[in-house]
C-alpha cells in the first residue's frame, strides 16, 4: 500500500470512531490524531495521560507496575517486597528482562519475588506486624541484602497501614535502608504515576544519605545513566560507548543498579537520561537540589547514537570531544557493515509503534538508519511532553494513538497494512495470527540489546528475523491458496 | 496552588514546569525584576499567566515556587 495522504489518515480515524457510543466516541476523538509538522505543542492535538475508557481493551499497567516493576525493581542488591497479596508480586516477576550480575539469592535479588502474601486476617487487622516480622526474616535469610523496599499492592492504601512507621523502626533496628513506596496500584491512570511515586521515594529516603560525606573520591568526568533498565542488556552496551569516550559512569539507574550507585549519584556531574518520562522527575529534583544538569540522549541506532555522542561529550572539555570523535570513527565500520547487509532486505518497509515510555519516538531513528518508516506510532502511558517531543519525529501525516484500544489497533493495522508491528506480548499473538509480522518491544521479543552501535547489529538483525522470515507466506493452507483453486477450477 | 519550577533550558530560555499538568512552557515575561523585588505576574508563551508572590531577589535557578492563577 502507498503512503496514506492526510485526508485518508483522518478519514480512517472517522471510521474507526464510527462504532463506539457518542460519548466514548467524543472521548476517544481526543486521543487519536494525524501528525502535522506545522502543530508545535502536542495539547492542540492529542489529549494524554487521562483515564482509560471503561469497557475498552486497553494495555495500561498500574501504578505498582511502574513503581516495582520499572523503577525500584531492577535494583539487584535490595530486596523489593512486593506488600500485599501474593498474585501482584508473582505474576510480574522477572519479566522484564533486566540483566545483572551477581549471584540471585546471595547478594542480588532481581528475578525474586519476596511478597507478604497477604490473607483475609491481615486485611481485618492491619499487616504491619506481618511486615515487621517479614523484614526480620529477610535479614535472617538473606543478610548480604543492602535494603530493602517496601512496594504497596492496592489493599495496603485501602486499609490505611502505616508502613513508613514501620520501615522506620526497622531502619534503625537493621541499620539498613528501608523504604515504603507509597505505589498502590489504583493510584492514577497508569504506570507513569507509579514512577513519579517512586521517583518521589528515592527522593525522599535515598538520595540524600550521603549529603554530608565527601569520601568518594571525583572527577570532572563523572556522569550517571539514568532510565535505563538494561532491558537485555542494554545499558551495558550503552555504557562502554561512555567509557570509551572517557566519561566515568557512576552510576546506573536502575538496570544492574545499586542502592550505593543511587546514593553517589548527587556527586556526578551531568545526568544522562535515556527514559525521560520515568526518570525525568528525580533528575529534576537533583538539578535543583545539587546542580547538576540532565540532557536527554537517545542511542538507538547509528544516526540517533553518533547525534547523542556528539551532544554529551560537548558538556565537557576538549579531550573528551576529541576521544568522542575516535569512539564515532572506531564503530563506523561496524555499524555500515550492518546498514550494507539489512538496509536491502528491510527498504521501504512500514512499521507501526505501540509502547511506553520512550521507544515510540527513540526508536524511530532506528528504522530509518535501516530505511524503514515508522507510519503510526502511540504511547500506552505517555503525556504531552513525550508528545510533543514524537511530534517532530515522526513523518507529516502519520497516525498517532494514545492509550489506542485493542479494536482500535486492530482495526489501524487492518487499513494501513504496514509490515511490521512493534508492540507488546499482549498484541503479539493476535497480530501474528492475522499474518502480520510482529516484533515484541517491551522486552525486545527475547532479544536485545538494542542500545549503542552494539545493540544496532542486533536490532537489525531481529527486524531482517522477523519481517523476512518464509512464515508469514506459509499461513493459506495449500488447498486453500489461489493456485488449487485454479487448479480444481481447470480439472472440473 | 501548584508547586512549579523555574528553570533555564539549554538555550538559556526560563522555564516554568508545572509538573501536575506537564507543562513546560517559556516564561515571556516576568512583571518584577528590580533589584529588589522578583517575581509578580508570570506570563507564558502559551498566553496563561501566574502570580508568583515577589521575592527579594533573583533566586538561583532551577528552583521550585508555589504560583497561583491569576486573579485568584
Amino acid at each position: 500500500m502507498t503512503v496514506m495522504t492526510r485526508e485518508e489518515t483522518e478519514a480512517l480515524i472517522q471510521e474507526v470512531l464510527e462504532v463506539y457510543p457518542e460519548k466514548a466516541k467524543k472521548d476517544r476523538t481526543k486521543h487519536l490524531t494525524v501528525n502535522d509538522h506545522e502543530v508545535t505543542q502536542s495539547k492542540k492535538c492529542i489529549t494524554s495521560n487521562k483515564k482509560s475508557l471503561p469497557g475498552v481493551m486497553t494495555i495500561r499497567g498500574c501504578a505498582y507496575a511502574g513503581s516495582k516493576g520499572v523503577v525500584w525493581g531492577p535494583i539487584k542488591d535490595m530486596i523489593h517486597i512486593s506488600h500485599g497479596p501474593v498474585g501482584c508480586g508473582q505474576y510480574s516477576r522477572a519479566g522484564r528482562r533486566n540483566y545483572y550480575v551477581g549471584t540471585t539469592g546471595v547478594n542480588t535479588y532481581g528475578t525474586m519475588n519476596f511478597t507478604s502474601d497477604f490473607q483475609e486476617k491481615d486485611i481485618v487487622f492491619g499487616g504491619d506486624k506481618k511486615l515487621d516480622k517479614l523484614i526480620d526474616e529477610i535479614e535472617t535469610l538473606f543478610p548480604l541484602n543492602k535494603g530493602i523496599s517496601i512496594q504497596s499492592e492496592c489493599p495496603i492504601g485501602l486499609i490505611g497501614d502505616d508502613i513508613e512507621a514501620v520501615a522506620k523502626k526497622k531502619t534503625e533496628e537493621h541499620g539498613k535502608a528501608v523504604v515504603p513506596v507509597r505505589c498502590e496500584g489504583f493510584r492514577g491512570v497508569s504506570q507513569s504515576l507509579g514512577h513519579h511515586i517512586a521517583n518521589d521515594a528515592i527522593r525522599d529516603w535515598t538520595l540524600g544519605a550521603r549529603d554530608d560525606d565527601d569520601t568518594f573520591p571525583q572527577t570532572d568526568y563523572d556522569v550517571a545513566i539514568i532510565g535505563d533498565y538494561n532491558i537485555g542488556g542494554d545499558a551495558w552496551s550503552s555504557r562502554i560507548l561512555l567509557e570509551e569516550m572517557g566519561l566515568r559512569v557512576v552510576a546506573q539507574w536502575s538496570g544492574d543498579g545499586t542502592i550505593a550507585e543511587m546514593e553517589l549519584t548527587p556527586k556526578v556531574k551531568l545526568n544522562l537520561v535515556h527514559c525521560y518520562r520515568s526518570m525525568n522527575y528525580i533528575s529534576r529534583h537533583m538539578e535543583e537540589k545539587y546542580n547538576i544538569p540532565w540532557m536527554e540522549y537517545n542511542f538507538f541506532g547509528p544516526t540517533k547514537t553518533i547525534e547523542s555522542l556528539r551532544a554529551i561529550a560537548a558538556k565537557f572539555d576538549e579531550s573528551i570531544q576529541k576521544k568522542c570523535e575516535e569512539v564515532i570513527a572506531k564503530y563506523q565500520p561496524e555499524w555500515e557493515a550492518v546498514v550494507a547487509k539489512y538496509r536491502p532486505r528491510l527498504e521501504g518497509k512500514r512499521v507501526m509503534l505501540y509502547i511506553g515510555g520512550l521507544r515510540p519516538r527513540h526508536v524511530i531513528g532506528a528504522y530509518e538508519d535501516l530505511g524503514m518508516e515508522v507510519v503510526g506510532t502511540g504511547y500506552e502511558f505517555g503525556h504531552n511532553d513525550d508528545y510533543d517531543r514524537t511530534l517532530k519525529e515522526m513523518g507529516d501525516s502519520t497516525l498517532l494513538y494514545d492509550d489506542v484500544t485493542g479494536f482500535e489497533f486492530e482495526e489501524f493495522v487492518k487499513k494501513v497494512q504496514p509490515d511490521l508491528i512493534g508492540s507488546g506480548v499482549k498484541e503479539k499473538y493476535i497480530f501474528q495470527k492475522m499474518g502480520v509480522p510482529f516484533r515484541q518491544m517491551h522486552s525486545w521479543d527475547y532479544s536485545g540489546p538494542y542500545h549503542g552501535f552494539d545493540g544496532f547489529a542486533i536490532f537489525a538483525r531481529d527486524m531482517d528475523m522477523t519481517l523476512n522470515n518464509p512464515c508469514w507466506g506459509k499461513l493459506k493452507a495449500p488447498w486453500e491458496s489461489d493456485e488449487a483453486e485454479e487448479a480444481v477450477a481447470a480439472s472440473a | 496552588m501548584p508547586s512549579v519550577m523555574f528553570r533555564e533550558n539549554e538555550q538559556g530560555q526560563m522555564t516554568m514546569y508545572i509538573p501536575k499538568k506537564d507543562l513546560e512552557e517559556n516564561v515571556e515575561n516576568i512583571e518584577l525584576q528590580s533589584e529588589t523585588e522578583w517575581g509578580g505576574e508570570v506570563t507564558l508563551a502559551d498566553g496563561s499567566s501566574w502570580y508568583l508572590k515577589p521575592l527579594e531577589a533573583k533566586p538561583k535557578l532551577p528552583i521550585t515556587l508555589r504560583v497561583t492563577r491569576s486573579g485568584d
